[in-house]
Order: C-alpha cells, then sequence, then structure tokens
C-alpha cells in the first residue's frame, strides 16, 4: 500500500497528504549540552494508512511525535528546523491558539503509560468528556453522555456504571482503553499511539492492538504507531519507517522491508527477534548501545555497531536514497545489503 | 468513613485525658503557693486561706485532685478561678477574640502564600521565584516577636495605618496581629505551593491536558492545580489548630483579651483550673482539626479511602 491512494475517505485533500513531516530537526538544550535527538527526518501520512515508526529507546521516535502534538516540554527541547504541515498548513508557524484547536480535534496521541497519563484527581468520564467541553461547548451532561457512548465503543464494560470511577480504579488495559476513548473522542484525522501497549501484559497487548486497527478502519483516521516491537508492526502496520539516532535510517512497505530489508541496523533488528524456526538457538542482539545523541559517532550514527562497515562509513553521512521504487534506505552499500536477501 | 470518624473521636478520648493529667502535673508542681500569693502584700487570714485551700482541693494529692477535676468535667464543670469565676465563662467570653485572631491570620497566610507559591512555581527559576525564596527564608527566620515589633513601629507608629495594639477598631484591629501570627506559615504555604506546582507540572498527566487542546490556564489552573493544592489544604487545616493555640505572644504583643492572654494570665498566678480548661480546649481543637484534614484529604485524592 503506498500512501497516497488508499484512504476509505477517498482521495487525500487536493492531492495533499493528511500529514507531511518535512525535514524536521528538535534537539534539547540541556546543561550537560545539546543532545540533537530529531534530526532531519521526513515522513507522509494518508488517510486510512497506518504507519509504524520503529526503533530502540532514545532513538527520537516519541520526541518527533510530541514536535508534532506541539507538546515539546520547551525549554529544554526546540523544534529547530523543517515544516510539519497538517492538509498543506505548516502547524509551526500557527499561532498557539490555533495550534490548540488542531490538539484532540484533529491530532490526538495515545500515550505509552495510562496510569501516569490520566489525572489521578479527576473521573475517567470526567476527563473523557472534556475533549467535548473544550472543543464543541458541550454541556456537562452532554459530555457524560458522550463519555459513557465512548467508554463502549472502546469495550469498557458497564460502562454507565463506572463513568464516575478514578483511573486507579482501573485495570491497565481498560485505563489504556481510556486514553484511547479519550484520543478518539472528536474523531480526529489523525491517531498518534506512543508505544501503547508497552505498559500491558501481552493478553491485553494484542487486545488493544486490535482496538486500535478496528477503531481505525471505522474512522478511516491515519494512525502513526510508534513502537520498538517488530510483531506488532508486522500485524497492522502499511508502512514502517525505522528510526536510528534522531534519523529515518530505512523506509517502505512493512512486507517488503520485512522480508529483505535493505538497512544493516534493520537487518539487525530483523536478526534478533526470537522465532519458533530457531528454538533453542541463542539470540542474535546487535551489539554495542545506542548512540549518544549529544556526542554522534562521525558518518553514519551506526559505524560502530555495524557488522558490514567499512572505512568510508565514518567519513560521510549516508543520505536517505530510494534503493528501489518506494524503499527508501540510508545506508551507504544499501543495494548490496538489498541484494544479500 | 463514618465509622472512621467514629473511631478517631474514640482515639480522642485517651488522648485528652493524658493531656489534662500531664498539665495538671505540670501545675501542680509550680512552685510558691498561690493561695498565700492571692492577697499580695497584705496575708489574707490563716482560717481563709485555709477554707480556699479545701474548697479548691489543694489540700489533696495530686491524683485525687486530677480525679475529682475530670469528675467536674464530665458534669460540664471547667471548674472556677480562685475570684470564684466560672472557667467555662473565660473562655466563653475569651474564645471569640482567638478564633477572629486565627481566621484573619489563616486568611492573610492562604491568600498571600498561594498567590506567591502559584506564581514562583509557574515561573520557576525566575526573578520573582528567586525573590519568594529570599523573602520566604528572611520571614521564617525572624522570631514572631521581633516581627510584631517591626509591625507595629513601621505599620502602626510611622505609617498610622493600623491600630497598633488593643480591640478598640473592631475588625481593623485583627489585621496586624493576624499578619504577624500567620507570617511564619504563609512563609511555609508559598514554599509548599510552589515546589508541590513544580513536581506536578512535570507528571505525564500535564502532557495529556496539552495534547486535548487545553488552554494553558486549564493545564495548570485545572489539571495542575488540584493535585498540587491537596498538601497544602491538608498544612492550612492543621495550621489552624496550631494558630489558636501559637497565638499566646502575638496576643500579648498586640494586647488583644483572647484565650492565649488568658492562658499566660493564669500560668503567672498558679489559676490550675483556668491553665488546664483553656490548655485542654486546644488539645481538643487540635485533635478535630487533623481529623478535619485526614477527611479532607479523602475528598481532595479519589486514591484515598479509610475503611
Amino acid at each position: 500500500m503506498t500512501s497516497l491512494m488508499t484512504s476509505p475517505s477517498g482521495a487525500p485533500v487536493g492531492g495533499v497528504p493528511l500529514l507531511e513531516v518535512d525535514d524536521l530537526y528538535v534537539e534539547f538544550r540541556t546543561d550537560y549540552g545539546v543532545v540533537h535527538a530529531v534530526n532531519g527526518i521526513s515522513y507522509t501520512l494518508s488517510a486510512g494508512e497506518t504507519l509504524a515508526i520503529l526503533g530502540e529507546s532514545g532513538c527520537g521516535k516519541s520526541v518527533s511525535a510530541q514536535a508534532i502534538m506541539g507538546i515539546l516540554d520547551s525549554p529544554p527541547g526546540f523544534v529547530t528546523g523543517g515544516e510539519i504541515r497538517y492538509k498543506g498548513s505548516n502547524l509551526l508557524t500557527m499561532s498557539a491558539k490555533e495550534q490548540r484547536d488542531l490538539r484532540g480535534e484533529e491530532i490526538s496521541i495515545v500515550f505509552q503509560d495510562a496510569l501516569s497519563s490520566l489525572n489521578p484527581v479527576f473521573s475517567v468520564g470526567a476527563q473523557i468528556g472534556e475533549m467535548f467541553r473544550r472543543h464543541r461547548g458541550a454541556s456537562r451532561a452532554d459530555a457524560k453522555k458522550a463519555a459513557i457512548e465512548l467508554m463502549e465503543r472502546v469495550r469498557i464494560p458497564s460502562a454507565k456504571e463506572r463513568v464516575n470511577d478514578y483511573p486507579h480504579q482501573f485495570s491497565g488495559g481498560m485505563r489504556q482503553r481510556v486514553m484511547i476513548a479519550m484520543a478518539i473522542a472528536l474523531d480526529p484525522a489523525i491517531l498518534i499511539a506512543d508505544e501503547p501497549t508497552t505498559a500491558l501484559d501481552v493478553t491485553v497487548q494484542a487486545q488493544i492492538m486490535d482496538l486500535l486497527a478496528e477503531l481505525q478502519k471505522e474512522t478511516g483516521m491515519g494512525l502513526i504507531l510508534i513502537t520498538h516491537d517488530l510483531g506488532v508492526v508486522g500485524e497492522i502496520a502499511d508502512r514502517v519507517a525505522v528510526m536510528y539516532a534522531g534519523r529515518i535510517v530505512e523506509t517502505g512497505a512493512t512486507d517488503a522491508v520485512f522480508s529483505a530489508p535493505a538497512m544493516p541496523y534493520t537487518e539487525g533488528l530483523m536478526a534478533s527477534i526470537a522465532r519458533v524456526d530457531q528454538k533453542g538457538q541463542r539470540l542474535n542482539p546487535i551489539v554495542g548501545a545506542p548512540p549518544n545523541l549529544a556526542n554522534l559517532p562521525s558518518g553514519c550514527p551506526f559505524h560502530p555497531r555495524c557488522p558490514r562497515a567499512t572505512d568510508y562509513c565514518p567519513t560521510a553521512l549516508p543520505p536517505l536514497l530510494e534503493v528501489v521504487p518506494g524503499r527508501y534506505s540510508a545506508c551507504h552499500y544499501a543495494e548490496e545489503v538489498l541484494r544479500d536477501h | 468513613m463514618a465509622r472512621y470518624i467514629a473511631r478517631r473521636l474514640l482515639l480522642a478520648i485517651p488522648v485528652l485525658l493524658g493531656a489534662t493529667f500531664l498539665i495538671f502535673a505540670m501545675v501542680f508542681a509550680l512552685p510558691g503557693d498561690p493561695i498565700r500569693a492571692l492577697g499580695g502584700d497584705r496575708p489574707l487570714a490563716p482560717a481563709v486561706q485555709e477554707q480556699l485551700r479545701e474548697e479548691y482541693n489543694l489540700n489533696d494529692p495530686l491524683p485525687v485532685q486530677y480525679i475529682k477535676y475530670v469528675g467536674g468535667l464530665v458534669q460540664g464543670d471547667f471548674g472556677r478561678d480562685f475570684s470564684g469565676r466560672p472557667v467555662s465563662e473565660i473562655i466563653q467570653q475569651r474564645l471569640p477574640v482567638t478564633i477572629k485572631l486565627a481566621l484573619v491570620a489563616l486568611a492573610f497566610e492562604a491568600i498571600f502564600g498561594l498567590i506567591a507559591g502559584i506564581l514562583a512555581g509557574i515561573r520557576n527559576k525566575s526573578f520573582f521565584d528567586s525573590l519568594v525564596l529570599v523573602s520566604t527564608t528572611l520571614i521564617v527566620s525572624i522570631p514572631s516577636f521581633v516581627l510584631g515589633f517591626i509591625a507595629q513601629y513601621t505599620f502602626g507608629l510611622r505609617l498610622g495605618l493600623f491600630p497598633i495594639a488593643g480591640l478598640n477598631d473592631g475588625l481593623q484591629s485583627y489585621l496586624l496581629p493576624g499578619f504577624v501570627l500567620g507570617a511564619l506559615s504563609l512563609a511555609y504555604i508559598a514554599r509548599l505551593t510552589r515546589t508541590s506546582l513544580v513536581e506536578n507540572l512535570r507528571n505525564d498527566y500535564v502532557r495529556t491536558a496539552k495534547a486535548k487542546g487545553l488552554t494553558p490556564a486549564s493545564v495548570v489552573g485545572k489539571h495542575t492545580l488540584r493535585n498540587s493544592l491537596i498538601p497544602v489544604v491538608t498544612y492550612l487545616g492543621v495550621d489552624l489548630g496550631t494558630l489558636m493555640s501559637g497565638a499566646i505572644i502575638t496576643e500579648g504583643i498586640f494586647n488583644l483579651p483572647g484565650l492565649g492572654r488568658a492562658v499566660f494570665d493564669a500560668i503567672a498566678s498558679q489559676e490550675g483550673a483556668v491553665v488546664v480548661g483553656i490548655v485542654t480546649l486546644f488539645v481538643l481543637v487540635y485533635i478535630l482539626f487533623n481529623l478535619l484534614v485526614d477527611v479532607l484529604y479523602a475528598a481532595l485524592d479519589p486514591r484515598i479511602r479509610y475503611e
């Protein structure tokens, strides 16, 4: 599935994708120096499409999501370059009020840890209903009614009785459903799910992913799924963007990337999954640790951990180039890597 | 909840008994003979002294005196001072002054402490934040009697803005002593509010509130403040108890006829019944406000429940 043609709601608005992230840079100015969290990433998202952003902790995937939402902690976080266009207009140059009006209404986010992300002193009904009160001017009673409907929609049992309960009275999975109900309350065009299942049991993880996939099918929203779980990506993502050290190092249709990676880092990720047909064998982790974003290695930031690195790699930063149609890789030896599969 | 409150109230009985006994014993242990001191330069006739001692049970050993006192308490008799005036009457007359003083002090510390704390918390590490830090440190390090005299001199004498002492100007008379009494807690509240707000602003739910498109005023004023104020409100509750009993010095400086003054005078003249009666009232107030705070805590934070 390519990006521009597959939205249930028809073609993208005027040929423009729903969301375009264009050469985005984010840095954190800390007492210990400048941390380059996001270093020139670009991607697009269309209605009805699921884009997975894959990467290790600290590779900049959550930060880029917060930049899109406009909720970076600033200071210390600053967007230092690039554009984020929603339906063609740049979010970064909008007024604060225009940005706020889009948040929750057009672009929504589900965070990783629902317990800490929900306010402990307000009932879940009040927190879901707040979306309608803020953006639609709903009365308290109407907002509560809408909250109950949403809780039913994300299949929280006995929603009517539980609408006045507080977050700590729900199980982890149910709390994440509350978060999802809140995020989809106003039928946003884009939903960002930032590691939505990381804090949950495996069985509950599957239920939450199914729910997200189902809601997306119903509403035709574009879904950005931020995760480090390759299994989840393989199941529901149309396209995948692999991030490393604040850059996108490989992107393409999920099936194609998974069956034949064109970047040694992606190769390493694939090799590190436990597989049934390799039972009893040792796992193959990627050696070394993710780079320090305040002090990146020269050239290709992956070269210190790369089994294919040559003397050339530390000298030049490989740009993200098209290897075969629809497939991009940021590796000096992308064609070679791809040929090996 | 009702059972919890009932249990706490039952627990208050041994606390009250213990507190009254301790105070009773301390007054008993004071050196000097209060009855002989009554006459001053012209001692009372030995027969009269003896009659008074008999009347006030002063010839009995301490435990017997105490049991007789508690026996009276149970029947609602707080005893009398040496001039025969019932202690309950003294309390009735003096209590309103102390309550008004404590409420003015509470209003001062709540309003100014909260405003300073919230502004410092929002503008974390700004000039205003440092200003609050420095000025609250200063206030905390000045003893209240020094602060009292400074306030009397500058605002009362030099600027003539407030009455200096006494109760002749109605509510106005309470402003300066209320400020002096509340100053210490004002500083604590400013610091507590600031710290709590800064801490809560780092929480994930603040990010969620922003992501919902709420205005900064709503993110801070509703979502963050509601959480930050839980410790502050509980502090205010306990403090009201402390303010009422802590008014002894302030009432002295500003010559206010409240309970604090009454206790002070009664200690000087060893009026056991008056001291024990008023201090017991302080203990009771303290216990009740502590209970109130615990109940309030559960109302403010849904995560807290009492069985």
